[in-house]
């Protein structure tokens, strides 16, 4: 029996090399000691079983179509080197692999997995720590970045990189990955139709999620809590925000999310929760923003000019120092049913929508705008009596300013 | 001095007006903490009442009382007692049950919903200092309105009148002087304003420790790298016990003066 079953072994594998993709063990103690050697022998469409163990191995090129799988997360040790792993094929699998000890340079962006110039990759479950920058793909397209986590150290933003970077790549997936400790959780620059999905980008140094320059991306169900300053979506358009958590982006300088230069995006039942600002919008126009929940924040939305027919419908502003910043006395964005919880109108035909226009700018924010030093008299006696006066006949604000059919009940 | 002070002390207790003083801060105490748990915000809620209402409250009650004690303070001065005991005596006796019914009324509530086990004691602890100082302030003030006046109305309305310029008025002439000076740097100027008043001062130095301090961005920086050190908070205690302690010497020196 042994020997007809090492026959049978011996017949398959002639059969595989000729037929089909085999499996390549790499342990240890086996033959295949280094995964460097395991690339070597492979041939095309091979798969590389990576056994438990710790590899300490830098400069991992993959330049044929392979599949890497990890088999109770073996450690691939970059020794702080440079790179670990460098993907320059279509139709690489990375699979279940633990990559700690990415080098740092201040001349090259290393990165743990970076894949170059390829299409149709995969990475998932690959755990990174101790990272510079964590997957980076470059000219890369129709690819998916699936469950990964990765935990930086970053201290300071000029020596660190960032979680998952995005250059010129289009067409890829980004979903169920876990972001924390690095410059920017997610980093997208020229890269077109982008799904992010279900992601969790918390405590980093920079932004949860960045884009520049990246149009018709989506992004939905993420959370993004306690980043230097959350959110940042610049020069961008045809963006659709949608069912996203953004919680407590809290200090001077922090926000749920910038909008700079967007135009045409849809931002929907998303959640700002205690962020100092929870939208900051800057040249930002045609924007949809529906069914939102802004709660307990400074600014609930703060409008620094140049923006124009944006629409606010259907949000719930709730408990906010401030619900509406504007700088201007021009007005050209419309809100309408929206729930505000300072509201103190009331509702005689009983149709669920008040009786009297609500007028979300405070004259204190108005004054804010103009001189912000007078910020040093927040909770002042003087200025609860000045807003409310405003409130009764407004003079400074926008007359038009307002959301003329204000609902009585949150919406759902 | 002590004798006069314990007297002025329970003739409060027995008119019981430090008793619903008591009872309303620590329902006020109570019902913030019931409606909303969290005592960091009830700490924001509660700095809201007590920078307006304590020093209303010491304006009001040291100008009653100084009118209506008027008459024992005359006995008192036939008997062989220094003026200076007779009016300081009174001067603690309101001042202390005041401070005393805020700290209780207010402390009750908060121990009772476990302020030792939260992180919010500190800011708490700064709360009642500052109302504690508010209420010797305003109650120093108000004796001193009194003291100068014999007209009750006239009396009263310059004590009305002293706390609305401090808890409103001066407010709005700081932001008017703000707007119109905003071409230049305003931040030592901002400083000073707010240190001279201080109603401006306690609500400054409670915002300051709360998380809604990120609201203030720059100008919170700046008054944060002074207020949130040692130094600062030493100027500023200081200056509010300048606050009490100059009232109070004035109100010896005048009574020393004055012709009854």
């Amino acid at each position: 029996m042994k020997h007809f079953s090492k026959v049978l072994v011996l017949i398959l594998l002639l059969m595989g090399t000729s037929l089909w993709a085999k499996t390549i063990v790499v342990c240890q103690d086996c033959e295949l000691g280094s995964i460097k050697e395991g690339i070597a022998v492979a041939v095309d469409f091979d798969t590389l079983l990576i056994k438990k163990g710790t590899y300490k191995e830098y400069n991992i090129l993959i330049d044929k179509p392979l599949t890497l799988l990890g088999e109770n997360y073996p450690v691939i040790d970059g020794g702080k080197r440079g790179e670990i792993i460098r993907i320059v094929s279509d139709n690489v699998t990375v699979d279940g692999l633990f990559l700690i000890n990415v080098g740092t340079s201040y001349t090259t962006d290393y990165a743990a997995i970076r894949v170059v110039k390829s299409e149709n990759f995969i990475i998932q479950n690959v755990v990174l720590e101790k990272l510079f920058f964590g997957i980076y793909l470059e000219k890369s397209n129709h690819g998916k970045v699936y469950h990964n986590k990765i935990i930086g150290d970053a201290v300071d933003e000029y020596n660190s990189g960032n979680g998952i970077q995005l250059w010129y790549s289009h067409n890829v997936v980004v979903d169920r990955n876990i972001v924390q400790g690095v410059r920017d959780g997610i980093y997208l620059e020229f890269s077109d139709h982008i799904t992010i999905n279900n992601n969790q980008s918390t405590n980093n140094l920079r932004y949860g999620l960045h884009f520049m320059f990246s149009n018709d991306d989506t992004y939905t169900n993420n959370t993004f809590q306690n980043n230097g300053a959350g959110v940042a979506v610049m020069f961008s358009k045809r963006i659709l925000m949608k069912g996203n958590t953004f919680r407590q982006n809290w200090g001077s300088a922090a926000f749920g999310m910038l909008l700079k230069e967007i135009n045409d995006a849809e931002i929907i039942d998303n959640t700002f929760e205690e962020n100092t600002i929870g939208i900051n919008i800057e040249g930002s126009n045609r924007i949809t923003y529906e069914g939102n929940d802004f709660i307990n924040n400074g600014w609930a939305v703060k409008v620094l000019g140049a923006c124009y027919t944006n629409s606010f419908v259907k949000n719930n502003f709730l408990y906010n120092s401030f619900d509406i910043s504007y700088n201007s006395k021009l007005n050209d964005n419309k809100f309408e049913n929206n729930y505000w919880s300072n509201y103190t109108g009331y509702d005689l035909d009983k149709d669920g929508i008040g009786d009297v226009p609500y007028r979300p700018v405070k004259l204190f924010s108005y004054i804010v705008n103009r001189t912000p030093e007078t910020i040093v008299l927040l909770r002042s006696l003087f200025m609860d009596i000045i807003d409310f006066s405003e409130k009764v006949s407004p003079v400074f604000t926008p007359d038009n300013l307002m959301d003329a059919m204000p609902l009585m009940k949150k919406t759902e | 001095m002590l004798k006069i002070l314990k007297y002025s002390f329970y003739d409060l207790m027995r008119s019981r007006w430090s008793y619903v003083y008591f009872l309303f801060y620590l329902a006020l105490g109570f019902v913030l903490l019931f409606l909303n748990h969290d005592l960091s915000k009830a700490v924001i809620t509660l700095m809201n009442v007590i920078i307006v209402l304590v020093p209303l409250i010491s304006t009001i009650f040291g100008v009653m009382y100084f009118y209506n004690s008027k008459e024992f303070t005359e006995l008192l001065l036939a008997q062989p007692l220094k003026r200076s005991s007779i009016f300081l005596g009174q001067y603690y006796g309101v001042a202390g049950s005041l401070t005393l019914s805020l700290i209780l009324g207010l402390g009750i509530p908060f121990i009772l919903y476990g302020l030792f086990q939260s992180d919010a004691i500190w800011d708490f602890s700064l709360l009642l200092v500052t109302g504690a100082f508010l209420t010797l302030i305003f109650t120093a003030l108000a004796f001193n309105i009194a003291l100068s006046n014999e007209n009750k109305i006239k009396g009263f309305g310059y004590a009305v009148l002293m706390w609305l310029f401090l808890a409103v008025i001066y407010d709005g002439l700081f932001l008017l002087s703000l707007i119109i000076f905003e071409e230049y740097p305003l931040d030592s100027f901002s400083l000073a304003a707010t240190t001279f008043n201080p109603i401006d001062l306690s609500r400054t130095l409670i915002l300051l420790k709360l998380d809604i301090s990120a609201l203030l961005g720059y100008t919170g920086a700046v008054f944060k790298s002074y207020f949130g050190t040692n130094l600062g908070l030493f100027i500023s205690l200081g200056m509010l016990v300048l606050w009490t302690v100059l009232p109070i010497w004035r109100l010896a020196y005048k009574s020393k003066r004055k012709d009854f």
